[in-house]
C-alpha cells in the first residue's frame, strides 16, 4: 500500500472511531427531548370532574412561555411585541359600553378561590381570588404578593369618575389587563381571567368597580 | 455550659444589666415589628411538640413487620434501595434507578412494590382514590408505611443520586415538567415556586429551584396537616398542587410524580431529613 492511500486508510479509521464514540456517548447521555417530557405528561393525569385532558394541550402562548421560564432568559422582542399586539386586538370589551359594576361583589369575588379544579362542581361561579395575590383593600391583611400591590389602584391614577372619558384611557387598559394580561406582559403568570372564561364580563365589572370606584375601600 | 461561665460573679451582673437594659429599650420595637408572619411561625412551632404522625410511624412499623396479605409475609425483606429490609436511610437517596424494575422509583412507589410482590397485593388497589385518606379520617396503610419509614430517617443527609441515565433522564424531565404551564389558569409549578419570597395569601412559597428552599420542603414531607387532621405523603403534595393549578387528577406513582420529586430531591441535596413533619 502507497504512502497516500495508507493516510487515507487511517483517517476513514480514524473517522469511523470518532463516529462510533459519539454515537456511544450520545447514546449514554442523551436527555430526554421536550417531546418526551411531554409523553410523560400526557400519560400521568386522568380526566376527573369538569379538569378534561385537553387542559395537557399547551396553547401557544403558554408553550413559549414554559420553554422561556425553562431556559431562564427573557423572552425575545419580537416574539414578545408579536404576542402582545395579537393578544390585545383579541380583547372583548363590553358590548354595553358599561365597565363599571358593584364594587362590594367585587370584593366578594376577589374573596372566592373558587372555580375549574377537578374538585369544584360544574356550574357554580366562580371567584377570581385577587387576594391570593394582590393586596387590595385595606381591611383584608391576609393577602399574597406574587402580583403588585393595588391598593388605592384607582386614586393613585386620579380616577375621579370611571365612567367620564378622563378615565377612559386607565378604565380600557385596567379591563384589558383581567381580560387577558398576556396583552401587556406576554409571559405574565395572571390568569386570563375573561380570555379563560373565568369571570363573567358582569362579574369583571363588578372587580372593575372595586379597583377603580372612588367608593370602593380600595381607594380610601 | 460551664465553659461560657463568666470569669467573675462582677462582670456577669455588668454584662446582664447591659443586656436587661438593651432588651427593655428594645422591647416596644420589636413588639410592634411582631407582624402576622411572626405569629403564623410561632402558631407553627407551638405545633411541634407532639406530632400526631409518631402514631402513622408506630403503625407502620408494625404494617412493615406483621405478616399479612395473599402470600402470609412481612415487609422485613423490601429492599429500598439500600438492601433488603434495609431502611434507616432509605427515604433520603430516593427516587433512585432499581435494577429489578428497570425503573427510577420514589418511596411510595417501592413501598407499593414491595406491597405487591412480597404481600401479594394488587397493583391496582392503589390509587390516588384509595391511598390518600380522608380528612380526620384513618390512614391508609401506604400512608402509615410512609410514616414509619420516613421516621427511620430523620436528620439523615439528602443525597439523590443522578448517576444512571434514567436517573438522570427524571431529573430533566422533571425540570421539564416544572416549567410546564397549562389549564385554564396556564399555571406551572415554577408560577409559584420559581422566586424568593413569594406567599399566597400568607402562606410561604418556597423556590423549589434554589437549594435552600428546596432542602426545607423536601426535608419536610411526608407531614401531619393539622387542618386536614391527616397524615400527607409527597405524591399527595404534587396530586394537590395539581388540583389548585387547574390541572387534570395527578396519577397516583404516575411517571410525573416521580420525575418532579427527582428534580425536588436532587435541588435538595446536602439538607437533612425531617420528615414526617407537621404542618398548619
Amino acid at each position: 500500500m502507497n504512502k497516500v492511500a495508507r493516510t487515507l486508510v487511517n483517517s476513514a479509521q480514524t473517522a469511523i472511531i470518532i463516529i462510533a464514540t459519539l454515537m456511544v456517548l450520545s447514546a449514554c447521555t442523551s436527555l430526554p427531548t421536550p417531546a418526551e417530557a411531554l409523553a410523560a405528561i400526557k400519560g400521568s393525569f386522568n380526566e376527573r370532574g369538569i379538569a378534561k385532558l385537553d387542559r395537557l394541550d399547551q396553547t401557544e402562548i403558554q408553550k413559549i412561555c414554559s420553554e422561556v421560564n425553562a431556559s431562564g432568559k427573557d423572552l425575545d422582542k419580537p416574539t414578545r411585541e408579536r404576542i402582545e399586539k395579537n393578544v390585545l386586538a383579541s380583547i372583548k370589551y363590553p358590548v354595553d359600553g358599561k365597565f363599571i359594576g358593584d364594587w362590594r361583589e367585587g370584593e366578594k369575588i376577589a374573596q372566592n378561590g373558587r372555580g375549574m379544579q377537578f374538585s369544584d362542581a360544574a356550574g357554580v361561579p366562580n371567584g377570581s381570588n385577587c387576594y391570593a395575590c394582590h393586596q387590595l383593600t385595606p381591611q383584608e391583611i391576609s393577602f399574597g404578593n406574587q402580583g403588585p400591590s393595588l391598593l388605592k389602584y384607582g386614586s393613585l391614577r386620579q380616577v375621579k369618575d370611571p365612567s367620564s372619558p378622563d378615565s377612559e384611557a386607565i378604565v380600557k387598559y385596567t379591563w384589558g389587563r383581567i381580560y387577558n394580561t398576556h396583552a401587556f406582559n406576554a409571559c405574565s403568570n395572571m390568569p386570563r381571567f375573561g380570555d379563560a372564561g373565568i369571570l363573567t364580563p358582569a362579574q369583571m365589572k363588578d372587580v372593575m368597580a372595586l379597583l377603580l370606584s372612588p367608593d370602593s375601600p380600595v381607594n380610601k | 455550659m460551664i465553659q461560657n461561665r463568666p470569669e467573675s460573679p462582677v462582670k456577669y451582673a455588668q454584662a446582664a444589666t447591659f443586656l436587661i437594659a438593651a432588651f427593655m429599650s428594645l422591647t416596644p420595637v420589636l413588639a410592634q415589628q411582631k407582624s402576622s408572619q411572626d405569629a403564623i411561625n410561632e402558631y407553627r412551632q407551638s405545633l411541634q411538640d407532639g406530632n400526631p404522625a409518631d402514631l402513622n410511624a408506630a403503625r407502620g412499623e408494625a404494617y412493615w413487620k406483621v405478616k399479612r396479605g395473599p402470600l402470609n409475609k412481612s415487609l422485613e425483606e423490601c429492599d429500598l434501595g439500600l438492601g433488603a429490609g434495609k431502611v434507616k436511610g432509605a427515604v433520603a437517596v430516593l427516587p433512585k434507578y432499581f435494577a429489578d424494575t428497570q425503573k427510577v422509583m420514589d418511596v411510595e412507589g417501592r413501598l407499593v412494590h414491595c406491597l405487591v410482590t412480597l404481600q401479594g397485593a394488587k397493583r391496582e388497589d392503589f390509587s390516588a382514590r384509595t391511598v390518600y385518606s380522608g380528612e380526620g379520617q384513618k390512614a391508609s396503610v401506604v400512608e402509615d408505611l410512609v410514616a414509619f419509614v420516613y421516621d427511620e430517617s430523620r436528620d439523615i443527609t439528602i443525597n439523590v443520586p443522578q448517576t444512571h441515565k434514567e436517573e438522570k433522564a427524571s431529573y430533566e424531565r422533571g425540570r421539564q415538567t416544572f416549567f410546564f404551564k397549562g389549564g385554564p389558569y396556564d399555571f406551572s409549578c415554577a408560577s409559584c415556586h420559581s422566586e424568593d419570597g413569594k406567599r399566597i395569601r400568607l402562606q410561604d412559597l418556597p423556590n423549589l429551584t434554589k437549594p435552600g428552599p428546596a432542602q426545607a420542603a423536601f426535608s419536610q414531607w411526608p407531614a401531619y396537616r393539622v387542618s386536614q387532621g391527616a397524615l400527607r405523603t409527597m405524591q399527595w403534595r404534587l396530586y394537590d398542587c395539581f388540583r389548585q393549578q387547574r390541572f387534570p387528577e395527578l396519577q397516583y406513582l404516575s411517571q410525573t410524580s416521580v420525575d418532579l420529586i427527582t428534580f425536588m430531591g436532587v435541588n435538595a441535596n446536602g439538607g437533612k431529613m425531617a420528615a414526617p413533619a407537621l404542618k398548619r
